[in-house]
């Protein structure tokens, strides 16, 4: 039997001002029928690209200039367009990563679900809306009979991300490209999303591609693994063998990565002042209540990690502490102060010690400034200092966040790469030589190896500065590797505090447990011994308790 | 949709002040004005005595202020005035049956409306269907053609587009009248006819603008992850950009829309001029000539009227055209 899909030796490029940049450089796979394969790489290494190829699309401004793909037997390269928009859904589907952004915000779910079978002549509208009601149940979606009806504005981002498998499945075609399913989701509830997925795929014997940057996550989902880096493949072979024996350094090097780990430190005095204490903060935007009556602590040199789901209110504890959401009740102090609610009323001095290192460094940086220029706004607002003074400061600071001076002082934020663009944001909150920062998810948006070298130089920082960290991230591995305390959040409030090895061992309390036991581990065992300990039952409750 | 209701409530008492304010400036305006009602008429030989006696029998001779709350408080109840010129008429010639400024206006308005209801019938779908068509074949021959077309017929004066369509439909092909005299109690149908010529030139000089932001519009969506979601399912090119992209692209084309059909209704005097068709631009232009204050002030409270009903309906349109908003969580 021949394969289902068959790419070979193929070559993709992207056009970059008026020359073409390669992106896949000679890749080959072949993929039979209801097998599932892992594509797995850092951003950039040319994933999405590959799967969007296996459907022989390319996206606006690249091109396949050369290679291959064959589905079933029909050349996806030389087709014309009308034989692949006949496959397009019908037989080969798309799964995207960020189903908010990819239902038609002005059209009902149930009615972009059955476009495709519509639109392809496979089934009656009537037909597929009662099929598309099925495909809820089955994939465990709340009040599958209506759901469908809603706007996606009106269903959660796990809900969406289910609706869409399903329509990919309308058609039940033979090959669906998962691109990074899960990556936008919260642990608890993408463990849901894979259960579901791999369910399905499983029934209706479907092929995949599931692309990730994820290891634990394809270690679940996925028959074999193939490894892209910079567009070159560095090696395939099955999930099992390659999670117990990769050939390649650069794989080696990305099972590697979840070792880091900092050496616990001594327990804080009972009498010492906190750095930042925040006292029975409820706060609210607008007349909607977000935080309810939130207290915690960090001590001098130490890091706390503020963990829970999207909504928790870590982020708005943070815009509590900085003042610019002056709390309703309650009060933040600073070394044993109070200080003013709203930041307008903070001096120069308060504004000083609590700076922000935030999780798009794209974002936060001005595009039109040199490096130079963000670093010294900072060196000359807070520290008086000017001219020759300033710059001699800025070069120091750079040089504390391991960027070479001379190298990078006159470049605009444009010319770094996504790590070198988070130092710089540590730079500029060094700038202002703060007792405390709050790092708000500042390593999600980054690659595995570089959010390590963040994790590394943070924890430098703070032991030779003595530095405060109030780590926010919903990435407990992060949190394992960094934190010296943890606070548990969840729906506006602390559910669970303590120093980080009592939070890591049982007791937990219940939701800090399911948060835990969500967090994706590498044995390809886990997420079926996880559901058959839980019970698909109580994986329900676990959903209908977050509606 | 209380919100909805509650934005109509409060942009409608936005514009009551804002006819307010536009009636200050008019009147301020027309008083700045070199000459006044008098001089206009009687011209450069008249005797002193003579502008001393209009302006007496109009109230001119009054103060400014005085002058404006007097119209002011007969606006509140619902009286435009009596233009000067009729009033003037009256006097000289001991006519009793005076025609106030509604019943002046009121045809001619009439007349304005239809013409630039039959333009807007014209020009807006002929727009938005090249606006997608443009969109649908971007950077195609048609696309740079239609483009040009456009952008080429904006750029013209109006009545050089006028002489045109007269040359090529009415002078060598005789097919439609070139004067566009309608009148009272005309035929539907003769109406139609009459008026077809100046609604054709009109609509060349709205479309560019309402093609080119359906286009922009459209184009601006086909970046979205739910465009490539749609065309990853094999929708066909037209049902992207018709069921895809169109209904989120609504918001900007219905405002650029609103702001052409107030152009319509405001900003034709050239056009009626050439045609002779009897609309409100030409009333207005003859009575700022004759410093006439109280059609003037009528005309241009229907003016600013205008904008603010179509930048409102356009708003409210817009604020429904969005999900979010229709179907709140």
């Amino acid at each position: 039997m021949s394969a289902l899909v068959e790419i070979n030796d193929i070559w993709i490029e992207g056009r970059a001002d008026e020359t073409w940049m390669p992106i896949i450089n000679g890749a080959s796979m072949s993929l039979n029928k209801g097998e599932v394969l892992g594509l797995i790489g850092e951003s950039g290494a040319g994933k999405s690209t590959l799967g969007l190829a296996a459907m022989g699309f390319a996206r606006d401004g690249v091109r396949i200039s050369k290679g291959s793909v064959t589905f079933d037997g029909i050349d996806l390269i030389n087709a014309s367009a009308a034989v692949k928009r006949d496959l397009l859904g019908k037989r080969i589907a798309y799964v995207a990563q960020s189903a908010a952004a990819s239902f038609n915000p002005s059209h009902r779910l149930i009615d972009q679900h059955v476009e495709g079978p519509v639109q392809h002549g496979v089934s009656t509208r009537v037909e597929s809306v009662n099929d598309g009601i099925e495909l809820y149940r089955r994939l465990r979606l709340p009040d599958p009979d209506n759901i469908g009806f809603r706007y996606p504005h009106q269903v959660s981002g796990g809900q969406l991300q289910r609706a869409m498998t399903a329509m990919a499945m309308s058609c039940r075609p033979d090959l669906i490209i998962f691109d990074e399913p899960t990556t936008a989701l919260d642990v608890t509830t993408q463990i849901e999303v894979l259960a579901s997925i791999r369910d399905i795929v499983e029934q209706f014997d479907t092929a995949a591609i599931y692309i990730t940057h994820d290891l634990a996550v394809v270690a679940q989902m996925a028959d074999k693994i193939k490894v892209l880096l910079k567009g070159d493949e560095v090696e395939e072979a099955d999930t099992r063998t390659m999670l117990s024996d990769p050939k390649e350094d650069y794989t080696k090097s990305l099972w590697a990565v979840r070792s880091f780990k900092r050496p616990g430190k001594a327990a804080v005095p009972e009498d010492a002042t906190p750095v930042i204490s925040v006292r029975n903060v409820t706060a609210a935007y607008g007349k909607a209540v977000v935080l309810h009556d939130v207290s915690f602590d960090i001590h001098a040199g130490r890091t706390v990690a503020v963990v829970g789901e999207s909504g928790s209110g870590k982020s708005t504890a943070a815009r509590c502490i900085t003042g610019l959401l002056p709390p309703l009740e309650g009060h933040v102090e600073f070394d044993g102060e109070a200080l003013p609610l709203d930041y307008r009323k903070r001096n120069k001095m308060q504004l000083r010690q609590a700076q922000m290192i935030y999780q798009m460094a794209d974002t936060a940086l001005n595009p039109r400034k040199s490096i130079g220029e963000i670093i010294g706004r900072p060196v000359e607002f807070y520290m008086d200092l000017k001219g020759a003074k300033k710059r001699e400061r800025v070069r120091a600071l750079l040089d504390e966040i391991e960027m070479e001076p001379d190298l990078f002082i006159d470049r605009l934020p444009s010319e770094l790469s996504g790590g070198q663009k988070q130092r710089i944001g540590i730079a500029r909150a060094l700038a202002a030589e703060p007792k405390f920062i709050i790092c708000d998810e500042v390593t999600s948006a980054l690659d595995q190896l570089v959010a390590e070298g963040i994790l590394k130089l943070l924890a430098r920082l703070q032991d030779t500065l003595g530095l405060s960290y109030m780590f926010i991230t919903h990435d407990l591995a992060t949190v394992k590797s960094i934190a010296d305390e943890v606070v548990v959040m969840k729906d506006g409030r602390v559910v669970e505090q303590g120093p980080k090895d009592e939070m890591f061992t049982p007791p937990h309390h219940s939701y800090t447990d399911l948060l835990l036991s969500s967090v994706p581990e590498m044995d390809p065992d886990w997420l079926t011994n996880l559901l058959a300990e839980r019970g698909v039952d109580n994986l329900g409750d676990a959903a209908a308790d977050r509606m | 949709m209380g919100s909805v209701l509650g934005i109509i409530v409060q942009r409608l008492a936005l514009g009551l002040l804002t006819l307010l304010v536009v009636s200050i400036v008019i009147f301020i305006a027309v008083n700045a004005l070199p000459g006044d009602f008098a001089q206009a008429v009687l011209g450069q030989g008249a005797t002193p005595e003579a502008i001393k006696s209009i302006r007496e029998g109009l109230g001119l001779d009054q103060h400014f202020l005085l002058r404006y709350f007097t119209w002011l408080a007969g606006m509140v109840q619902g009286d435009l005035g009596t233009s000067f010129a009729q009033l003037n008429f009256a006097s000289n010639m001991g006519g009793t049956q005076l025609k106030t400024v509604a019943e002046q206006i009121a045809p001619r308005f009439q007349n304005t409306m239809f013409l630039a209801g039959l333009t807007a019938a014209i020009a807006v779908p002929v727009s938005v269907a090249l606006g997608i068509m443009a969109a649908l074949y971007r950077n195609s021959v048609f696309d740079r053609t239609i483009n040009i077309a456009t952008l080429s017929s904006i750029s013209s004066p109006e009545f050089f587009l006028a002489y045109i369509l007269i040359l090529f439909l009415a002078v060598l092909n005789p097919v439609l009248p070139s004067l566009s005299n309608i009148y009272e109690g005309m035929e539907l149908s003769d109406r139609l006819v009459r008026t077809v010529l100046p609604a054709l030139t009109l609509t060349l000089v709205v479309t560019a603008h309402m093609m080119r932001m359906t286009r922009a519009a459209i184009i601006n969506l086909l970046a979205s992850p739910y465009i490539e979601m749609a065309r990853l399912k094999g929708v066909s090119p037209m049902r992207v950009i018709v069921v895809h992209a169109l209904p989120n692209a609504l918001a900007p084309i219905i405002n650029v829309i609103a702001l052409n059909l107030a152009y319509l209704v405001t900003g034709v005097v050239v056009v009626e001029v050439v045609f002779v068709y009897p609309g409100i631009g030409q009333l207005f232009v003859d009575s700022v000539k004759n410093r006439d204050i109280p059609v003037v002030q009528a005309c241009c409270l229907i003016f600013a009227a205008a904008y603010i009903l179509l930048n409102l309906a356009a708003d409210v349109m817009s604020i429904l055209s969005n999900p979010r908003l229709r179907h709140p969580k």
